[in-house]
């Protein structure tokens, strides 16, 4: 291997190497066979503390955590606050302090605000991973999609990727957009103008409006779960505009090769960003996603956690 | 016992002088100025080497009074002033209360005269409680001595409101300082929209929200004849929105903040909220356009927008911490390092921007000039003086800079005010 892991936390992919994320996603090949044992359960991380720090509600991320750090022996603690939970006097720094007074040992973390965990690895002990900030970064999620479009297509570099849907809001676009580049994909993003991040091809990607190019010889397309709230706030007109544009149905399905991977990082709003024949088609990955996700984070945590021991 | 400042570089743009020359106080006011004074009875302070100049005055300061004591009072606030050699400042009407209102005015006018460091003064809000909506009294807070008016943290959103308040001050010659900002082009915003903003995942705030704001202004400016004032201008196209105002002889003059020809967006890269400020800090093709405008006379007034915040209120979520930061001990030198050691000001125009235009647009008498009989308000710089940004040096209340760390050259050396030395080499007297 190429690299060792020598970082504290994991924060975002915008700061790691092309080498630091292919030794997570090899550590991940050899965790992912744990989940499909009948005992599905390795003593790595027996006696090291996970704090599991929810300040936004999550189903799927948090369980595949929690999982991933039972199926190592981790003890677990849940925490599921929301933001303005703070109003109460406490500071998110200072809520941070007790837990790391607690002696744990990692702590994973979910937030409305962008850079929440950059400020907290700045200033507690325990390791940090981002479990999604803001409009920031999710890294592990970047990395799930990345693996599981490795596992079927058996590199990244040269393939192309399209992204399609709310960029703007997206912390998966902005995880994927930096893992997918740094191993060599062709990025492209797609989605209305009005959700579309400033200046966002300096980010190297290509982008697009019109939902036709972002298919047509795309490798894998993997559309993004659009939040009904934004009608509200005019970043489009209406649920049936938008799905008119850019959800994809069986129809625009035929402009796509004929091996694309469909992918969504869920939850999947059927009928208006995906409809239900192609999230549940052949071509979808959704499912596999999520499997993966559970060995992504168990290589995230024994990297994190500073373990010699790997795998009995 | 009077004074008798010796041999500096005295540098009075009022005067078109720069010279070597002696400047003797006396009784409050300046009695004299020339080469070789011989005085005796007076105590001989030596300037040699360093620059003398009329006291700094900034148009645009924060000073919590009343409401946050906690995070600046006026003496603290006015201590600052004096370390960063400032002998005047404006303080904006955001507090709590606001003031909106004679009472308010006259609360400050008289602890301010308590604290007696530097002279503070006050600006009065356009609308009471700075909603936008009702006029406040203006003939009564101008004859209780406000020296301008401005809603700043807003923008008075109504234009026709903005109109009638230009209208009425135009009868006090007081002049409007307007927070350029349209709240719903900026709403939710936390920094500079663009590639960085993107890459951090945070909401911008485009500089259409700032310019589209100048824009129209100036044109209400135009409309009612009075004089308009613009707070801290960021971008390229304030200052090209105000250059051609004033070719239309249109009644416009405007400021920036150091932070603004210091610093881009890249300060707050690391989500430092010490960086975190509003307008937001932008990009370096604007700091050149900033640099450009103060060199070609279309930004008139280099003020702090010194912002003080508690710990508690930076310490927090990006998102959720106050916006604004520290200035008045750190602008002078600043502005000797980016502006005349890189010869965009010469000395005099450092003076025209840190004295005497202040001093014109709130029509104060009597200050921002060195003749003879002026109050004898002085700044000695010392260009070869340092200083390490510390928290433990800092003398606000409250810590709150990006600059935390960096060395500055040029340091103010003696702060005098009202013709009594109340900073002298580090101490105050």
């Amino acid at each position: 291997m190429a690299v060792a892991w020598k970082r504290k936390d994991l924060l975002d992919l915008e700061s790691l190497s092309a080498e630091e994320i292919e030794l997570i996603l090899e550590t991940t090949g050899s965790f992912k066979e744990i989940s499909q044992r009948p005992i599905k359960k390795v003593p790595t991380l027996r006696g090291q503390t996970v704090v599991l720090f929810f300040f936004e509600p999550s189903t799927r991320t948090r369980t595949s955590f929690e999982l991933a750090a039972k199926r190592m022996s981790a003890d677990i603690v849940n925490i599921q606050t929301s933001a303005s939970s703070l109003t109460k006097g406490e500071t998110l720094k200072d809520t941070a302090r007790n837990i790391e007074a607690m002696k744990v040992n990692i702590i994973i973390m979910r937030h409305s605000c962008s850079g929440a965990p950059h400020m907290l690895a700045g200033s507690v002990s325990p390791s940090i991973i981002n479990a999604g900030d803001g409009s920031h970064e999710h890294p592990t999620q970047g990395l799930l999609d990345i693996f599981t479009i490795k596992e079927h297509k058996k590199k990244i570099e040269g393939l192309n990727v399209s992204i399609i849907g709310d960029i703007a809001h997206s912390r998966v676009a902005r995880s994927n957009i930096w893992g997918l580049t740094k191993l060599g994909a062709k990025v492209t993003v797609c989605g209305p103008a009005t959700l579309m991040p400033p200046e966002v091809e300096k980010l190297g990607v290509k982008v697009t409006y019109d939902i036709k190019e972002a298919i047509e010889g795309a490798d894998v397309i993997n559309m993004l779960r659009i939040q009904l709230e934004r009608q509200g706030q005019n970043l489009f007109p209406s649920i049936r505009d938008y799905s008119m544009a850019f959800g994809l149905d069986a129809g625009k399905m035929k402009m796509a090769k004929k091996d694309v991977l469909i992918m969504h990082p869920g939850p999947v709003n059927r009928g208006v960003e995906i409809t239900p024949e192609v999230a549940d088609g052949p071509y979808s990955v959704i499912l596999e996603q999520v499997t993966n996700g559970i060995a992504v984070r168990m290589a995230v945590l024994y990297l994190l956690s500073g373990v010699k021991e790997r795998v009995e | 016992m009077d004074v008798i400042l010796k041999n500096g570089r005295v540098v009075d743009p009022a005067n078109s002088m720069d010279t070597e020359a002696d400047i003797l106080v006396k009784a409050g006011k300046i009695a004299q100025v020339g080469k070789g004074l011989k005085v005796q009875d007076a105590r001989q302070v030596d300037c040699k080497g360093k620059v003398v100049l009329p006291g700094l005055i900034d148009s645009h300061t924060h000073f919590r009074q009343p409401g946050r004591e906690d995070e600046e009072d006026f003496v603290t606030g006015s201590r600052a002033a004096l370390k960063g050699g400032f002998t005047s400042v404006l303080c904006m009407a955001n507090t709590n209360p606001v003031v909106d209102n004679k009472g308010v005015v006259e609360y400050i006018c008289s602890e301010a005269a308590k604290a007696g460091l530097i002279n503070i003064y006050t600006v009065a809000a356009v609308t009471k409680g700075l909603e936008g909506k009702e006029l406040t009294e203006t003939a009564q807070i101008s004859a209780a001595g406000a020296k301008a008016l401005s809603d700043d943290g807003k923008p008075v959103i109504n234009p026709e409101i903005l109109r009638r308040a230009m209208e009425y001050a135009k009868m006090f010659n007081l002049p409007v300082i307007s927070h350029c900002e349209d709240p719903f082009l900026s709403r939710n915003g936390v920094m500079n929209e663009g590639l960085l903003s993107t890459r951090m995942g945070l909401k911008g705030i485009p500089r259409a929200a700032e310019t589209v704001m100048v824009a129209r202004d100036i044109e209400i400016a135009r409309l009612s004849g009075a004089r308009l004032h613009i707070a801290h201008v960021s971008t390229k196209e304030s200052v090209e929105a105000v250059r051609q105002a004033k070719k239309r002889k249109i009644a416009v003059t405007c400021e920036t903040c150091p932070h603004y020809f210091v610093l881009t967006e890249e300060a707050v890269s690391e989500y430092n909220t010490n960086a975190k400020v509003n307008p937001p800090l932008r990009t370096q093709e604007d700091v050149e356009a900033i640099k450009k405008g103060l060199s070609d006379g279309t930004i008139d007034i280099i003020s702090t927008d010194h912002a003080p915040h508690s710990a508690e209120e930076k310490d927090v979520e990006f998102d959720f911490a106050a916006t604004g930061m520290i200035g008045l001990e750190f602008a002078a030198s600043l502005s000797y390092m980016e502006l005349v050691k890189k010869n965009v000001l010469d000395w005099k125009g450092f003076a025209e921007k840190l004295s005497i235009n202040p001093s014109r647009l709130l029509s104060l008498k009597n200050k921002g000039s060195l003749s003879e009989g002026a109050d004898a308000d002085i700044t000695v710089f010392d260009p070869s003086g340092t200083r390490k940004v510390e928290i433990s040096s800092i003398e606000s209340k409250s810590k709150n800079t990006p600059l935390l760390g960096r060395e500055l050259a040029g340091t103010a050396a003696i702060v005098i005010v009202g013709g009594k030395i109340k900073y002298e080499n580090g101490k105050f007297c």
